[in-house]
């Protein structure tokens, strides 16, 4: 399994007056599956997502990744397992303006420790991925908002991730680009990318193979059938 | 680590004006320290300049009259000041730190000294034993020296510097000529010079009463004539040459005490003083580099309000700059590195501002020396130390800014928008 989820509650603000976020989430994911998770805002999806991202940590569950139980992760370590197990998309791009696009493509790299010429040759290589291997040394305004999208997926996938974290990846894009967007989608999991992601419109979660629900931070389908 | 300071230089050209006025504060502290220390320097440098020209290590002692020097043309000698003798003169010869000692007279005289129709406006005339050009060491630049036959044949003939040659005799050769002092008809014999050129520079007035027994024309006479032009009894004046510089002041205070006991009166008004031109140097020094100090001090307080300065802007940057922090926390970043970024961030925003610094700082000490005739000195060491200093102030003031960054939670980053 790649990923299990047991029994996971999530819940903030303070002891006296909690707000509980999720509820009993269970979810089992198997490498190369493609799920879409649907829910409207404020039903507990994002936090799922920052869960499963290893940005935070569930209040009780259980999380293994890879069958491992990282509950007990340092800061330190838990940056560690960003950089190489997951790759994120945001629904606005979140790119570095002073940065060309493959140097936005191989930040993870230079986290990762890796030498300048061979980041820029595996970026080469994830810009190639999304078809964007014309544009390296374009700078973020001078892209669309596609295209931008394509250079934040090349450079979730550059590190080789074992897990594609998508949140609303189309939402701030027109129909065509995010037509485009979910063909690379479907692409990457053809070639085996195991791939998570958030959306709210039904067309885009139609593509991947399961469809979840969350609603008021109950997760229904998450059981493999 | 070159990618930190690729991003500092990013996040300071993207905010030129915002940056410029941070530095401002860093600027002004730094330049102020620099012109200061320049300035300074400089007069140390020069005092030592004035003294290594000096060279000759000699110590004058002379009678004082309280804090003043005994002006024996306007007073009578005290009965329990008695002549100086030549056995006082081996006691000071014989005194380790002393290598060549004499005895001579000295009086101003402001336009007693004469040759046709030209004067010599401001000199001093001087009653000297043989070994005079020897303590001071002086050399005989044309003509000759005073012989014995001088001494004991009371000849009136003089020996003068090249101040007084060009004020007497300009252009014209002055041995065999001859010049009036006090009236009395001299023979100028000979031409001294010193063995190494003294040419103090001269900028306040504490510099002018150090220095100013070296300057003005000098007109050497044997002492055995002194008596025709002014008294019998004057009161001899001793000269003495340490074996170094460092021993002026030993010798100085070794040959005061002799001399100051051949006084026959205790707590006398009237008693022989060393002067020492290194002492007297080293005041100088102490003086100027004593209120100096305090000023580095305000400066320095200046460079604490700029450095404050710096972390309340590196606070704003943070604050902007979240969902950046956020997506690279996501992507792997460690703490450690977002924080090193605002450190180097800061600590790049201050050592710009300390180059500036320097630059005008520079710029400030070439007009305060233009201005008052102060002069300076560009250290180095003081300009790297500055600059050193100033990314020292950016890290320390930075260190806030960069630990609150480090801290940020990734989502909060991440929504913040």
């Amino acid at each position: 399994m790649l990923i299990r989820l047991e029994h996971i509650e999530k819940t903030y603000g303070t002891p006296e007056h909690p707000v509980p976020v999720l509820h009993d989430v269970n979810l089992t994911m198997r490498e190369g599956d493609y799920f879409a998770i649907m829910g409207p805002s404020g039903s507990g999806k994002s936090t799922l997502m920052n869960l499963l991202g290893y940005l935070d940590t569930p209040t009780s569950g259980r999380y293994l990744f890879e069958d491992t139980d990282n509950a007990k992760a340092t800061d330190t370590q838990m940056a560690k397992i960003r950089n190489e197990k997951i790759g994120f998309v945001f629904q606005s791009f979140h790119l570095l303006q002073r940065r060309r696009a493959w140097e936005n493509v191989a930040l993870p790299l230079l986290y990762g420790n890796v030498s300048k010429k061979d980041r820029r040759a595996r970026a080469e290589e994830a810009l190639k991925a999304v078809g964007l291997e014309d544009r390296m040394d374009f700078y973020p305004n001078q892209l669309s908002g596609g295209q931008c999208q394509r250079v934040a997926i090349a450079r979730a996938i550059c590190t080789n991730p074992k897990l594609l974290l998508a949140d609303e990846p189309t939402g701030a894009l027109d129909s065509k680009s995010g037509q485009q967007i979910m063909d690379i989608f479907d692409e990457l999991h053809d070639r085996g990318m195991s791939i998570i992601m958030i959306t709210h419109e039904h067309a885009v979660a139609e593509r991947a193979k399961r469809m979840l629900h969350i609603y008021d931070g109950v997760l229904s389908g998450g059981q493999a059938e | 680590m070159l990618e930190n300071f690729r991003e500092a230089f990013d996040g300071i050209r993207s905010h030129k004006l915002r940056s410029a006025l941070t530095m401002l504060g860093i600027i002004i502290g730094i330049a102020s320290i620099i012109a200061i220390s320049s300035t300074i320097m400089g007069t140390n440098e020069q005092i030592k300049e004035n003294l290594v020209g000096a060279g000759s290590n000699v110590v004058t002692v002379r009678l004082y009259q309280g804090d003043y020097p005994f002006e024996s043309a306007w007073a009578q000698t005290p009965d329990y000041v008695p002549m100086l003798t030549d056995d006082t003169l081996m006691a000071v010869r014989d005194v380790p730190e002393v290598a060549n000692a004499t005895y001579y007279m000295q009086r101003d005289a402001y336009g007693q000294i004469y040759s046709g129709t030209k004067a010599l406006s401001a000199g001093t005339v001087i009653g000297v034993d043989s070994a005079y050009l020897s303590v001071y060491g002086y050399t005989v630049r044309a003509g000759r020296g005073f012989s014995d036959s001088d001494f004991t044949a009371f000849r009136k003939v003089a020996m003068i510097d090249e101040t007084t040659s060009a004020a007497l005799f300009s252009g014209t050769n002055p041995i065999g000529q001859t010049l009036e002092i006090n009236g009395e008809p001299y023979t100028v014999i000979g031409a001294f010079t010193r063995a190494s050129a003294f040419r103090p520079t001269v900028n306040t007035l504490e510099d002018y009463f150090t220095y100013n027994q070296s300057t003005g024309g000098k007109v050497l006479i044997p002492a055995a004539t002194w008596p025709v032009l002014y008294r019998y009894d004057e009161p001899r004046s001793l000269a003495l040459r340490a074996t170094s510089t460092d021993a002026m002041t030993a010798a100085g205070r070794r040959a005061e005490e002799l001399l100051n006991a051949t006084i026959t009166q205790e707590n006398p008004e009237v008693r022989y003083k060393s002067e020492n031109l290194l002492e007297q140097a080293k005041n100088l020094q102490e003086l100027s580099s004593a209120t100096n100090r305090q000023l580095i001090l305000v400066a320095g307080i200046s460079l604490i309000v700029g450095g404050i300065g710096v972390m309340n802007i590196m606070l704003v940057s943070v604050t902007e700059r979240t969902p950046e922090i956020g997506l690279k926390k996501a992507l792997g970043a460690r703490r450690r590195r977002i924080s090193a970024q605002f450190l180097i961030e800061a600590g790049v925003l201050t050592c710009l501002g300390g180059i500036l610094g320097v630059l005008v700082g520079i710029g400030l000490a070439y007009g305060i020396s233009k201005m008052s005739g102060v002069p300076i000195f560009i250290s180095w060491l003081i300009i790297a130390a500055t600059v050193v200093f100033s990314f020292v102030i950016g890290m320390v003031f930075g260190a806030i800014p960069a630990y609150r960054a480090a801290r940020l939670d990734p989502i909060d980053a991440l929504r913040h928008e």
